[in-house]
Parts: C-alpha cells; structure tokens; sequence
C-alpha cells in the first residue's frame, strides 16, 4: 500500500500525486514510468514518473482524468492508498552534455519534461524548452520551468496563450543550433516536432506512451515499429528516435480500446461512482 | 466345504472423472474437471498394485512417495494422504490439475500395461482438495536456521523453493512483479482449468511455510542480484520464467485485433476481462478467431475465446496432428468444445480495414517433408497454395521466450545465446557464487512441474552451500 501524501490540482483534471515509495524513490531516474492498479478489480496503468525524492520516500506523477481509472484516481484524497504500484519501469533518459538541448512538452507530459529539463541542465546542457497545452487554462508547470530553463517558449493550440500552434519552432531551429531535442506529449505533437527537427537534423528523442498491461515484455500490447522493426515500448523503450518511430501505427494502436474504454467510464458513474463521500 | 472366495479383479479401466458437458462449458470459465468424488476416489486408488519397486516414483520430478499417499486414500485416511503428498509437493492441487501425468508418473505405472494406468494426478487433485474443503492447517514452522534467501518470480518454480527452503528454517522472501503470486499459473493458465482461488490458497501456503511474498517487486529494474546480495540475502534463486510472447514477424501483424497468447491471457486471466466491465480491463473478441500454434497456450486461448463468446474458433497449425505439442486431453476438451483445426496451414500475412483492425489473413498450405533437428517432419510450404481466410481476431501462440530484465542488469551472468540462464544441471547453480536458477528461464518454454523439480534439486543444493558456507 502507497500512501498518497501530496494532493495538488494543477489545472482542471490534471492532478499531480506525490506517493509514499521508498523503494522506488531509491531507484527512479528521468524517463522510467510506474504501473498502477486502483482495488482489486482495478487495471494497470502506466504512468511517467514527473518526480522522486529520496528522502521523503516519494514518488510523484500527474495524471489527466480521462477514463474510468484516473477519474477513480482523482477522487483520491491525501492520506489514502493506492494498492498497487509498480516501477521503476522501462530505461532512463540518456543525460550528458549534448551543448544545446531543446525540450518540447504537451499536456500532461509537461511534468515528467520537468524532471529532463533540470537533469539534462545539470549535466551542462543550454536548455530550450517548449511546452504547450491545448488552451491556456491547461497550462501547467510553467513557473517551475522558467526557474529551470535558460530559455522558456510558451505555446498553445487555440494561441490562448504564447504561440498558436508549433509552427514557430522552425523559426527558432534556423536561428538556433541544437545537440539535441527531447520531446513528451500527445503522439502528435511528437510527430509533428520530430518532422520539423528532422529537417534541421537534429538527433530527437520521444517517450512513447502506448496501451500497456504488465510493462515488462510479458504482453506486447506496447509493440511499435521503429526503424522498420517491431519494438516493445515498456522494455525497449519507453524513449525512441522519433526520425524513426511509425507514429501513424502508433495512433492506431493507442485507439484500440477506445469503445471499451468509454463503456469502462459510463458503467463506473452508473454504479455510483465518483468523489461522494471523498475528500 | 465352501470354496475359497476368487479375489476381485482389478479394473482394468480408470475410473473417469466427471467433467462439464461441452455445450454448458464452452459458455463459462468454471472448471471443466470436476474431481473424484470419495468414492471414486477410493475405487481408483483400489487399482494400485503397491508394487515393491514403484516405478511411478522415478517419473515424479518432485518425487512424491506415490504408492503410499494412494494406500492412505484406499484406506480412508484422506488427511494422512495429503500430509504424504505435501511432504514432497507444496503445491499439489495445482499439480492435480495441471501437471502432464500422462508424461511422467503415469507412463510408468505398471497398470498402463494391461490397460490404463492408476489416475495418479486425479488422486492428487482429490486429496488436495478434500484438505482445502477441511481447512488447510498451518505447518509447524522450523526454528530459524539465520540464513536468508531471496527467490526472484513467485512461480511454480518459486514457491518450490520457497517452500522447500522455508520448510528447513531458512527466511525466504521472494520478490513478485505482478500484483499476485502465481506466475504463469495466474497469468496463464485459465480459471477453466485451474481456478485463480486454488493458486492464492496454494501461494498462501508457502506463505504460511513462512516465506514472504513481496509483489509489484520487479528485480533488475528495483534492486539488482548483486545489490540482493551485498544488501541482506546469502543466496539468490531465479525463477523469472518465459514470460515474453514470441510473434510471427509477418505484414500487418500489429493490426489491432491481434494479440499475442500472453497478452489474450493476461487479459483474461490475471485482469479478468471475461467480467468486464466490472472489472476494468477490456479484451475485445470478434465472432471467427484464428489462434497460430497448437501447444497447451494455444488450446487455453482457443478455449478462451470461445468462451468469450467467439462463434468460429480456429486452431491455425503448420504441421499435422501428429506433431502438436499440446497435452493429448486438452486437444480432446477443445476439440469436444467445437475448436475446428487447420492443419498444415501457416499464415503469410494480416490484412485491415481502415480503422487498422485484421479482417483477413493469408495462409498458405502446408506439407511435411524431412524431419528436423527437433525430430518432427519439418513443415515445407505448398507452392501457389495460398488463400484467405476472414478472421476478426487472431491469437498469436507460438511460444514464449525468456524474460530478458534479469539478464541486462546483472552483469556476468552467463546465459545462453537464446537469452536462457546456464546452470549446472543436478544443482541449478549459475556461474555466479551463490545465484542459482531453475524453471523457464533456463530450459525455456516447459511445464509447471519441471519447474518444480528444478525448484527442488535447487532448493536442495542451496541449503547445503549456505550451511557448508562458514
């Protein structure tokens, strides 16, 4: 059992969760995910882990309350357990000194980019970082990566806020040299970006987030065609070269479950489900 | 003067077990076999000759004293039966219901000679399940010998150890990465077959041996070998198993629609799909679905899926009947069940509608020319012979491999170019002081009891290296 100790509402169904996990707060590094299942009759999901402090014990992670298991998770409250968590999963982010280093973030995954910015900072690296949302009031963790970046762009999808859209980013690849671009977000944001960096042949790494049950190569639900070759994201990856990455399968794949999931979410609120009687 | 009574004779047949009839079963996951009732029980145990040098025994890869639990049996004496049993097999409901007797214990019995031999497994089963109905008492446990072992993957393979190292006072804490203990027995094999209460209740025996059972511990990626073993444990045992599907590398294989066995099982099995949506995760099956492969894994999800409620279900299979590797009654329930076969078939391609969903597969046939390395006539494809087949959900069971974390992330572990763990074969020990392995991972794809044995011999050979060890 995992004690929640932070409860925060980043902005309207985002929520960022700090857990009690000392062992996987030991271990955590920049790019491994956690799997979590919610009761008994609960399903796995995995989540990109957006913090982890040793000595606190803790893990944190954000999620987006989109289908039956995080809109369950957010009825959470600090002090309640989560039964069972899972991690760390999937290979670290490869930090060290590229020079410049472009971080591109969208949604949710801004959070998790968080945690790159500061590390690939760390390591010597000029960062650039670039995150959006699809309206401005979705925005989240944008003072903490102002601190964090050298530079900060702001983009949204409506132009609510900063730049609309990310066309912009071809402007400031001719003007700039970057070693490197790292990009988090929706799958087409991450097909997007690395069609514009492969222009300017920059070396660019995504964290692909497909369905997944175990996480640990037991299923192969994850599978991805990279390069022409079938991966598995939770042991091979989650990080990929996103020159090479099918992300027309990707989108495909990730809408398999669509129908099921909805039934998932309507069934819930008609048992009685939601936040009555929950802090 | 009355004439001496003839002995009663003894049946030549095996007295069968009652099983649910195919058209009720093949519309739920309850359990097929139903299990001897008392009497039926003792009727078959009649039929053992006690011989003087069994040769049941010698089949046993746990090496339970057969004639004597099945003499307990004839006599009545069920609980003592089931004590003769667990002081060999920790795990013997499991092991009643799953186990190949038909391989081992039983292709040895005298008995089969003449006619059948003694259902060895089915009194296994019997007594395993009168002492869960009872209540299982809890073992006496050993004082504490000071030694500590972690065992990685609570398997079959896992609990064996776990339990035979427990049993002798050793404190044993096996690392689980799942959310439940069981491995393949929960993630695998169907409730139909071998109902998920029967592993917990057999788990938590190993757990009431004493070994502790950590879940959501995933080694090699939360705490490696060598850091298991610097930190507190004197021995480590590898049970981590062939957990990662095998695929077919064909075009449009990752249409949606197509699952590996594993990951149609896991769904099934460990999550529960089949109560969707009360329990959350989905598993979506169209009316005709093709499974690839004909061993145990492809009969379990061909018998899945229709209780799922597919309507054709194909068994999709490159050799002939001859060569299927499944268990000869498991292609006897499926085929009782309705699962229609095509054999000397191979499929050569996936094609999808354009919401990236298969609708069809291309195979081509098949005939059997040499026989290769494996001993079976190899499969050679029938020129021109291809067609096409609708299908709306395809079941991917050619086998599995080895689970790879372990090996990336301990290093100098010596394995095998198939990804398996080298061990020494009477010990299960690697090249690593004090890491020891068995199971899966290093034969690679077998079955539940040859993982057990292996736990044993291993089990066995650790205890001795840590009380030899000063």
């Amino acid at each position: 059992m995992h004690k929640i100790v932070t409860k925060q509402e980043l902005a309207p169904k985002i929520k960022l969760f700090k857990v009690y996990a000392p062992d996987i707060a030991s271990k955590a590094k920049p790019g491994q995910f956690i799997i979590l299942v919610v009761g008994e009759k609960g399903e796995r999901i995995p989540l990109t882990i957006a913090g982890y402090d040793v000595h606190e014990g803790t893990v944190a992670f954000v999620f987006n309350e989109v289908g039956k298991t995080t809109k369950q998770l957010g009825c959470f409250g600090k002090g309640d357990s989560i039964s069972n968590i899972l991690g760390p999963l999937g290979n670290p982010s490869e930090i060290k000194k590229f020079g410049r280093v472009l971080c591109v973030g969208g949604g949710v995954m801004v959070a998790p980019l968080y945690l790159q910015v500061r590390a690939f900072r760390k390591a010597g690296n000029e960062v650039t970082t670039v995150i959006g949302a699809r309206i401005e009031d979705l925005l989240i963790f944008e003072k903490e990566m102002k601190e964090a970046s050298d530079k900060l762009y702001v983009a949204t999808d409506d132009g609510s806020k900063g730049f609309k859209g990310l066309d912009f980013l071809k402007d400031l690849l001719k003007t700039g040299r970057f070693q490197r671009a790292v990009v988090m977000g929706p799958v087409v944001t991450m097909k997007t970006v690395s069609e514009i960096t492969k222009q300017f042949n920059i070396p660019t790494v995504v964290t692909l987030t497909p369905i997944m049950v175990d996480g640990m190569g037991m299923c192969g639900v994850c599978r991805v065609t990279v390069g022409g070759e079938t991966k598995f994201a939770c042991i091979d990856g989650p990080e990929f070269n996103g020159h090479k990455v099918d992300f027309e399968e990707l989108v495909k794949r990730q809408r398999l479950f669509l129908p099921e999931e909805r039934i998932s979410s309507l069934f819930w609120e008609k048992m009685g489900g939601g936040c009555r009687g929950r802090a | 003067m009355a004439e001496p009574k003839p002995k009663p004779k003894i049946r030549k047949e095996s007295v069968s077990m009652p099983k649910q009839k195919p058209e009720v079963r093949k519309h739920n996951f309850n359990e097929v076999a139903l299990g001897y009732t008392e009497e039926q029980a003792v009727a078959e145990a009649e039929r053992c000759l006690q011989c003087p040098k069994p040769q049941c025994v010698g089949g046993c890869p746990v090496e339970i004293e057969i004639p004597a639990f099945i003499k307990l049996i004839k006599e009545h004496k069920f609980e003592k039966a089931i004590k003769k049993v667990k002081e060999k097999n920790s795990l013997p409901a499991i092991c009643g219901r799953v186990c190949p007797q038909e391989e081992q214990c039983q292709q040895q019995c005298v008995m089969g000679k003449a006619g059948e031999p003694v259902s060895i497994g089915r009194l296994e089963r019997f007594v395993a399940d009168y002492e869960m109905k009872k209540g299982v008492k809890t073992p006496q446990k050993q004082p504490p010998i000071g030694k500590k072992i972690a065992v990685i993957g609570a398997g079959p393979a896992g609990l064996t150890v776990a339990a035979d190292l427990a049993k002798l006072g050793h404190e044993v804490v096996i690392f689980e990465a799942l959310h439940k203990p069981g491995g393949v027995l929960v993630y695998g094999i169907p409730e139909f077959r071998l109902p998920k209460k029967i592993v917990a209740a057999e788990a938590d025996y190993v757990g009431k041996l004493g070994a502790t059972i950590k879940p959501n511990a995933l080694i090699g990626r939360l705490f490696t070998i060598p850091e298991l073993l610097k930190k507190r444990f004197d021995a480590v045992f590898i049970g981590t198993g062939a957990g990662l599907p095998r695929f077919l590398r064909l075009p449009g294989e990752n249409l949606g629609g197509i699952y590996s066995a594993n990951e149609f099982l896991i769904r099934v099995n460990l999550m529960k799909s089949y109560g969707f949506p009360e329990y959350d995760t989905p598993i979506r099956i169209g009316k005709k679905v093709a499974v690839v492969g004909a061993g145990n894994v492809a009969m379990d999800s061909a018998r899945s899926a229709l209780r799922l409620g597919a309507e054709k279900v194909y068994i999709v299979y490159r050799r002939s009947r001859k060569e299927m590797p499944a268990r000869a009654e498991e292609i006897e329930n499926a085929e009782e069940e309705g699962i229609i076969f095509k054999l000397l078939t191979n499929p050569t391609r996936f094609f999808g509608d354009e919401k990236g969903w298969v609708k069809q597969m291309e195979c081509i046939k098949m005939q059997l020319g040499e026989p290769d390395e494996s001993g079976r006539r190899s499969p050679v494809p029938v020129e021109d012979s291809e067609f096409l087949m609708d299908v709306d959900t395809v079941i991917i069971a050619v086998g599995r491999t080895p689970n790879p974390i372990i090996q990336r992330t301990t290093e100098g572990l010596k394995t095998t170019k198939w990804g398996t763990i080298v061990v020494d074969e009477t010990t299960g020990k690697t090249n690593l002081e004090g890491v020891y392995a068995g199971g899966d991972i290093v034969t690679g794809e077998a079955t539940v009891i040859s993982a057990m044995g292996a736990g044993k011999k291993a089990a066995r050979a650790i205890h001795e290296y840590l009380m030899n060890r000063r």
